[in-house]
């Protein structure tokens, strides 16, 4: 055996990379819960990949056949509907661990110095990722996915000059239509995961550059024990960590199970019921709505107003909520890293940005009018409805938590913080 | 006329607001019950809805032989492993009925258990559309009511309140159907069914043949779900106990770090 490896050690540096990588790489040794999600995320890639080759086996991307083909996928392909079902619970997986990855970020401020790249190829793979699940919705060819996807390219179409060409060069036709399903397709199963892989190598290989940060915001490296040359909080990542992921995996798989197994439609949040009527050109859908990881950015689309006769300001607006995030390793001025020694007017303002996101997403779901309007009495708020004023307030609050963030993280009382990680 | 706006919303169960519901007794388990549905079916629906997923071969999962089902069900073809198609071509359905009667096979995922059961429940005669029949649930259907020498004939009940307290009060007491419509601040239209011609079956047994109809289709709309259930309990117990044994190893290999 060890005379395999030396050989293949002459060729290919697979035991430095071993070492370097995962035996002999140092992680602190305090991750908490927030920690998990991170490897979570590649096990769910991973899964989506292994998934979707397999339904690429049976699916035709073909207008007049991909609705046919996803329900033989269910009926008559041996283990067909638990690959569709693994495949659609991963996707709304994938974006819940990605947004619980994501908040740990702002938790311990994982993208300050000298992880501020880390956090751009992170906010890349976000991107990618929520194109990777729009091309993906497309390919059921059900009413939700045709309108859903002429919904979200028309926002294209808004941007002023050049939007008619644009929205046709995406779609590939003058509407949404076969040859835009065949091209989504062709994004979704190989372009976009590639770029996918990109981004998540380049990440990966980022960290390992500068080191994993931790609850604490200390820097584990600037402990370093004179011996062995290791940080003293560190720990190598196998076995401590491989150990501790499994575990993590292990809890993931059993509520990915029971969602897959008890509720893969998710009362119509995993699946839309419209989804099952077959596309209709010619026929909206009362109610159009992206799938629930959209809504939040959607609710704010719709609550923006057209001036000058263009809708454009919306689809800046949406641009904005997703492009604010890259800035934010240079928006923070404040003193430490981590929300435990962070003063209350971050806490603050980091719950009052989590409620917004929340309650922007309920209210990308449902229809405009679920409140009511004010009613007539009542002056200049009267005939708007009264989810859409909630909206506009609450997208105010999530750019103030961006945009106030340089005054108000230097001004904060923060507390001291330890030279040596804590628990 | 037909099916121009369709009144699908996220929130299947409820298609107007103020329509109540009837309950579909859930039956996933009743293979018998299945049968019967599987057998009503083929035998009042398949002439003009096809279920083009549904092949006659999946019928055995109703614990019926092939011969059974040969004898019993297939009239529309020889080879069991064909799907439940018919022979109406849809253009020529469309002229007639207004609008093509659409395939049946996921019907149950789009408008659920309760209102496919509601619907089946729901029509009464009216004078003044083009088949005779309405609908409490689906206004204006196209649909005639397919079913009627065995339900009977119902009628609708108008009753007018000035209260939408009132009218909703109205709605919960009523036994079955009931739908609130508001035409305008001060005047709100409780519609409820009443029967006034029975049919060669009474209400009780002609709820229970629609509630074994709508179990077939609920179950043509998902036939894996039974067996995806089954498996996932196997799923859970198998993970719990890697669980313990995972958390076991972790704590094992963490001891010495504090």
């Amino acid at each position: 055996m060890q005379k395999i490896l030396n050989w293949i050690d002459d060729r290919f540096p697979l035991t430095a990379l071993w070492k370097s990588q995962v035996a002999e790489y140092y992680a602190p040794k305090n991750f908490n819960f927030w920690y998990f999600f991170g490897s979570l995320a590649l096990v769910v890639l991973v899964m989506q990949i292994l998934t979707g080759i397999f339904l690429t086996m049976s699916y035709k991307p073909d207008a007049a056949r991909a609705f046919e083909s996803v329900e033989y996928i269910m009926r008559d392909v041996a283990g067909g509907w638990f690959i569709r079902y693994a495949h659609s619970t991963g996707a709304t997986a994938f974006f819940i661990v990605v947004y619980l990855h994501m908040f740990r970020a702002l938790l311990y401020g994982s993208y300050r110095r000298p992880r501020e790249l880390l956090w751009i190829v992170g906010c890349f793979i976000y991107l990618a990722l929520m194109a990777e699940a729009f091309f993906g919705y497309l390919l059921p060819w059900g009413q939700m996915s045709y309108w859903g996807a002429q919904v979200i390219v028309n926002l294209f179409s808004a941007v002023p000059i050049i939007g008619d060409d644009l929205g046709t060069w995406i779609r590939g036709d003058y509407t949404i239509s076969d040859v835009t399903l065949n091209r989504f397709f062709a994004f979704h199963v190989i372009a976009v995961p590639l770029v996918l892989l990109i981004l998540v190598a380049v990440h990966l290989m980022a960290l390992h550059e500068v080191g994993s940060n931790n609850p604490d915001g200390v820097e584990i490296k600037d402990t370093v024990d004179p011996v062995t040359g290791y940080p003293v909080d560190g720990i190598p990542f196998h076995p401590y960590y491989t150990v501790k992921d499994l575990v993590g995996v292990v809890v993931f798989l059993i509520f990915f199970s029971i969602v897959l197994f008890f509720w893969p439609a998710g009362g119509g949040y995993f699946i839309e019921a419209d989804n099952f009527i077959p596309a209709n050109p010619l026929q909206t859908p009362e109610h159009i709505a992206p799938v629930w990881y959209f809504t939040p950015y959607y609710a704010m689309l719709r609550a923006v107003p057209s001036f000058l006769n263009s809708q454009f300001w919306g689809v800046l607006v949406l641009g904005a909520a997703v492009v604010i995030l890259f800035f934010l390793p240079w928006l923070d001025r404040g003193k430490v890293k981590s929300i435990r020694y962070r003063g209350s007017l971050y806490k603050g303002w980091l719950a009052a940005f989590v409620i917004s996101f929340l309650i922007l997403g309920y209210l990308g779901v449902v229809p405009v009018t679920v409140w009511g309007q004010f009613g007539e009495k009542i002056p200049v708020l009267g005939t708007a409805d009264k989810a859409t004023v909630v909206v506009r307030v609450l997208t105010v609050i999530y750019f103030l938590f961006f945009i106030l963030m340089p005054w108000y993280t230097a001004r904060d009382k923060t507390k001291a913080v330890p030279a040596r990680v804590t628990g | 006329m037909g099916f121009m706006v369709l009144a699908a919303t996220l929130n299947v169960s409820a298609a107007e607001s103020g329509l109540r519901l009837e309950p579909a007794p859930a039956r996933r388990l009743d293979v018998e019950s299945l049968q019967r549905g599987a057998r009503n079916f083929v035998n009042y629906c398949l002439n003009c809805h096809s279920a083009h997923y549904m092949r006659y071969n999946r019928l055995t999962d109703f614990a019926i032989s092939e011969q059974e089902i040969r004898d019993n069900l297939m009239f529309a073809t020889d080879k069991f492993g064909s799907t439940m198609t018919v022979a109406m071509p849809k253009a020529d359905a469309a002229a007639w009925f207004g609008t093509a009667p659409p395939d049946l096979s996921v019907e149950a995922r789009i408008r659920g258990k309760d209102w496919l059961y509601s619907y089946l429940l729901g029509f009464y005669w009216d004078e003044k559309t083009v088949t005779g029949w309405n609908n409490l649930v689906f206004n204006n259907v196209s649909m005639p009511h397919v079913l009627w020498k065995l339900s009977g004939v119902q009628r609708l009940i108008e009753t007018e309140y000035e209260d939408e307290g009132k009218a909703e009060a109205a709605v919960i007491a009523a036994k079955g159907l009931a739908l609130a419509e508001r035409i305008n601040d001060h005047k709100y239209v409780v519609k409820t069914l009443t029967q006034e011609a029975s049919g060669t079956m009474r209400p009780v047994d002609y709820q229970a043949f629609v509630a074994d109809l709508v179990n077939y289709l609920d179950y043509i709309a998902e036939p894996v779900r039974n067996e995806r259930i089954y498996i996932g309990i196997g799923v859970l117990i198998y993970l719990g106990i890697l669980l313990g044994f995972a958390y076991a190893l972790k704590r094992a290999y963490w001891k010495d770090i504090h």
